[in-house]
């Protein structure tokens, strides 16, 4: 599924709404998840989960090809954990822990 | 870090600010996107939102694990995970952000 189906779908079940109004709904609501990330916050959405930003610590890597070792820089990055409805969801017939 | 723990009524709420639908209508709309995108992961389709992120599903075989406690070996059923890849578009987003506000590297945070 791509972002142009999810408005399809959404759309379907909201029939006195502008494609155009669905898709800037859409919109808004990853929009609001990326700020929320780039400010460093969480985002938590019970039965789905949640988006978080890890930091990774700089490091001396290695070029594999040379050999070489290089410094490789702090970063962040966005990170998702599954929730756990969503978990058991996807494996109906066994309990997760 | 901030800290800040942003909801579905966050998500509401910016919903309301950017499309102008009333605020109950805001909210089962936050509801129902994020539904949409949850059946499409149970029924094993990726989900692909062009310069946000790819929700997809994998399947993994039985391995044998170890209770860490106790060392016990004990087998890990077959499952169906979720994995998460964020767009470079946030990747960079990201990592500029924080970069902006916490500034190059330093000693005092490297010691951390």
């Amino acid at each position: 599924m791509i972002k142009s189906e999810l408005v399809q779908i959404v759309g379907a079940r909201n029939p006195h709404l502008y494609h155009r109004d669905v898709e800037n709904i859409v919109n808004a609501i990853l929009d609001e998840i990326s700020d929320a990330l780039a400010e460093g916050n969480r985002v938590e959405l019970r039965g789905f989960g949640a988006f978080s930003v890890k930091n990774r610590p700089s490091r001396s890597g290695r070029n594999p090809r040379t050999g070489e070792t290089v410094f490789v820089d702090e970063k962040w990055v966005p990170f998702f954990k599954t929730g756990k409805e969503l978990r058991e969801r996807l494996n109906p017939d066994q309990r997760v822990e | 870090m901030s800290g800040n723990t942003v909801t579905r009524a966050d998500l509401a709420e910016a919903v309301f600010r950017k499309v102008g639908l009333s605020r109950s209508e805001s909210a089962s709309l936050v509801e129902m996107v994020i539904e949409e995108i949850c059946n499409a992961i149970v029924r094993g389709e990726s989900v692909k939102l062009s310069s946000f992120a790819t929700f997809q599903v994998r399947d993994k075989t039985e391995r044998v694990g170890r209770n860490p406690k106790t060392g016990e070996e004990v087998p890990i059923s077959p499952r169906r995970v979720m994995t998460f890849k964020a767009s470079n578009v946030l990747k960079q987003k990201v990592l500029d952000a924080h970069r902006d506000r916490l500034g190059p590297l330093d000693e005092t945070r490297a010691a951390e």
